[in-house]
């Protein structure tokens, strides 16, 4: 019975299969990025760059989960739980025992890896919709267990806590949000270069091989269970990293920041990027972030309305996300070239 | 001689005349802050009209009416109110980018009514870093009656703690050796309140109360805790819970025969949405307290006030309900804040919005309850601190009592 149900699951990957080459961008327009990405700030407003900066921040926590879905296959909706972690990690860290914030991110990042790790051991045991159940679990108890009586003197209980935000090393020249924007810039691109150099290796072969037909990967030799684990951890350290930088940005978490709501959002934000797409992360960032407010400023009764209403048009009308609009325009030009 | 002295005179007299004038001139001088010109105040808000708490999104509803009304009346001092309200989906984070949207983009005077104590606590920092008001918060923590460490920040309604606080003074004054039970939410609303109930008994505190439970708002119902409460043999139960809490408890006090005296917090107290439920039989006599007059109340139906809010719904907020405490809240915090830009005159600067805020002399808006008045001070911050007792008889509430006050600070 159970067995049968298993064959159904992973005969038919619900994860469309991305060769690796087309999960990243070409030299030229990954340069033509960068270079829009550090100018930005020296031209707009600081409430602009604050919003650029969350940009990046969620832009790091759906490449996490993209690493998850698009890269081994596995679904998660419980990325919310580990972004809160990175998040109280740093908070917590700054806040109560004076640590450099810079210097909580890795702690974040490890903390989090062994969480996610540890979580993916009982989750090995499912797949599919089951195991986007189990992690919904863990997005749902979240808040929860951060209202816990015995955290509150670290945690602060509901009132949350309030971070300090950092000023600009050696005296530079720059405000605090233009100087945390490069700082998340600086991590961002970093992680970005990792992952995909990550996807690109043999852990990354074996965990797209586990993505296309699990059997067939044990069957070569793929230790199936280590890498499900590992893409576990390893999405989840990335998110975490990513809470750490939201915490640091925002200046403030509270276990109402962390519901099962972000989870969802960031589910969103990989489906219109692009499942298996990294680049389209930052587009997938860009909708959760900016949509909602475009439908605020169309309709304040129905935002929720208006909003569903966009999202349904972007999954009719390009299905694959920002990738397939990508794909679309290399086109275009390698038509027009031509000619 | 005597020309030299009459020229004297009327020189003296030429500048009198310039100085008072001049001197006149500058009082009339406008000043104004990003925000506020010589047609228009721009006026942030933050409301959660998506997400858990969109029922309090009817309060953003009725400002942006009231304001409406406000306006079509030719506006205060000659300048039209533009009401700006952003959604943050009661999501702190939200909150945040929104405060500063628009204080950076939209570049208001100051945001107002602001809701949630999380949304609250995550922009209060940035807040009174930018100086610009955050003026009466909806929220009732304790917390923002803190003009020393946070200038820029002030609430409105009475806190949780002035409200327990008066319980406390009423059970010392009736019941001084009272075996007291509490039952409470395990958030910072009831925490808030517990600690205003302790303080207010003071020393007697861990004498008289004898018992204390907290239940989750997970949990399906209290009956559980309500029952445990009853065998330790106290006789006045202190009830700090939400509408739907309240009801259970209500209920099943009356089902175990408990014959304590019930306390019900102001939060649980709607005769729509709690007493009726539980049954008018199952809550005779309990003890609550309000300062806002209840709409469904029948004592109020010929009532100035009361008339003028309705009149207020009809015609410029017909799709609001009128049973909804929210749009009373609503109402009577616009009502403040008009009054507020009334006294700043032509001076629109954030710190004269501030310092005219903190002046609030005996000021009413008709929906309080008689005799309680909005009262603030460099020092006091909590601009409503006055409750009236209320005991629950026939198939309403009855005032009791005199307007009793429970000024606490941060």
């Amino acid at each position: 019975m159970s067995a049968a149900v298993e064959e159904v699951v992973t005969e038919a990957p619900a994860v469309e299969a991305v060769p690796k080459r087309a999960m990243t961008l070409g030299t030229g327009t990954s340069l033509v990025v960068l270079a829009l990405l550090i100018l930005a700030p020296l031209v707009v407003k600081n409430f602009v760059i604050f919003q650029l900066t969350m940009l990046l921040v969620y832009g790091l926590a759906v490449l996490a989960l993209n690493i998850l879905t698009g890269g081994s296959g596995q679904f998660s909706l419980g990325q919310s739980a580990f972004y809160a972690v990175g998040a109280y990690t740093s908070a917590v860290l700054m806040e109560q025992y004076n640590v450099n914030y810079a210097l909580t991110l890795p702690i974040s990042g490890i903390l989090c890896f062994a969480v996610g790790f540890l979580f993916g051991q009982p989750a090995l045991r499912l797949s599919g919709v089951y195991l986007a159940l189990a992690t919904f679990a863990l997005a749902t108890a979240m808040p929860q267990l951060l209202k816990l009586n015995f955290l509150e003197p670290w945690t602060g209980g509901v009132q949350g806590l309030v971070v300090t935000k950092p000023d600009a090393p050696f005296g530079l020249p720059m405000s605090q949000d233009m100087w945390l924007y490069y700082f998340t810039l600086a991590i961002t691109i970093a992680i970005y270069v990792g992952a995909v150099n990550l996807l690109r290796s043999r852990s990354g072969r074996a965990f797209m091989a586990i993505r296309d037909n699990e059997i067939a990967a044990s069957a070569m030799g793929i230790d199936v269970a280590l890498y499900k684990t590992l893409a576990f951890g390893v999405s989840a350290g990335i998110t975490g990293i990513a809470g750490s930088l939201g915490a640091i940005v925002v200046q403030f978490v509270a276990p109402d920041s962390y519901t099962i709501g972000l989870a969802i959002q960031l589910f969103l934000g990989m489906v219109v990027g692009g499942v298996g797409w990294l680049p389209g992360s930052i587009v997938g960032a860009a909708f959760i972030i900016f949509v909602p407010n475009m439908a605020e400023n169309i309709s304040k009764g129905l935002s929720g309305a208006v909003f569903g209403v966009l999202l349904f048009l972007v999954i009719f009308v390009v299905p694959h996300g920002a990738r397939q609009v990508a794909i679309f325009c290399q086109q275009t030009v390698a038509k027009f070239r031509k000619r | 001689m005597l020309v030299i002295a009459t020229r004297l005179a009327i020189a003296s007299t030429a500048l009198v005349l310039f100085a008072a004038a001049s001197g006149g001139a500058l009082a009339a001088d406008k000043k104004y802050d990003t925000g506020a010109t010589d047609t228009e105040i721009k006026i942030g808000n933050i409301m959660p009209y998506s997400g858990p708490a969109s029922a309090y999104g009817v309060i953003g509803k009725t400002e942006q009416a009231y304001f409406n009304k406000i306006n079509a009346a030719g506006g205060i001092n000659g300048r039209k109110i533009n009401f700006v309200s952003y959604d943050d989906g009661y999501s702190p984070p939200k909150t945040v980018e929104q405060a500063r949207k628009l204080v950076e983009s939209d570049e208001v005077l100051f945001i107002f009514n602001s809701l949630g104590t999380p949304p609250n606590s995550a922009i209060q920092k940035y807040m009174n870093s930018k100086k610009v008001p955050q003026l009466f918060v909806a929220t009732g923590a304790t917390k923002w009656n803190d003009p020393k460490d946070f200038p820029w920040t002030m609430g409105w309604q009475p806190s949780y703690q002035s409200e327990s606080h008066i319980y406390a003074k009423y059970l010392l004054k009736e019941k001084p050796d009272a075996k007291i039970a509490v039952l409470y939410q395990n958030d910072d609303y009831g925490k808030d309140y517990l600690k205003g109930l302790k303080d207010g008994l003071g020393a007697k505190a861990a004498s008289m109360i004898i018992a204390e439970e907290s239940y989750e708002t997970t949990e399906p119902t209290v009956d559980n805790h309500v029952v445990k409460l009853k065998s330790t043999g106290a006789d006045v139960f202190v009830d700090i819970t939400t509408p739907k809490f309240a009801a259970q408890a209500i209920k099943k006090v009356a089902e175990i025969d408990w014959k304590a005296l019930h306390i019900l917090n102001n939060v649980g107290a709607s005769l729509g949405s709690v007493i009726k439920p539980a049954g008018f039989e199952n809550a005779q006599g309990i003890v609550s307290a309000a300062y806002l007059k209840d709409v469904s109340d029948p004592q109020w139906d010929n009532d100035a006030g009361m008339k003028q809010f309705l009149d207020f719904l009809a015609k410029d907020f017909p799709e609001g309900n009128k049973l909804d405490a929210s749009t009373v809240v609503g109402y009577a915090v616009s009502q403040t804040l008009v009054q507020v830009l009334k006294q700043c005159g032509d001076d629109l600067t954030r710190g004269n919005i501030m310092k005219q805020a903190a002046n609030l002399k005996d000021f009413r808006t008709e929906m309080l309850l008689p005799g309680i008045t909005i009262n603030t001070s460099a020092t006091d911050f909590a601009p409503i601190s006055q409750l009236q007792l209320m005991r629950f008889k026939g198939e309403r509430w009855e005032l009791f009592g005199d307007v009793i006050s429970g000024d606490v600070g941060g």
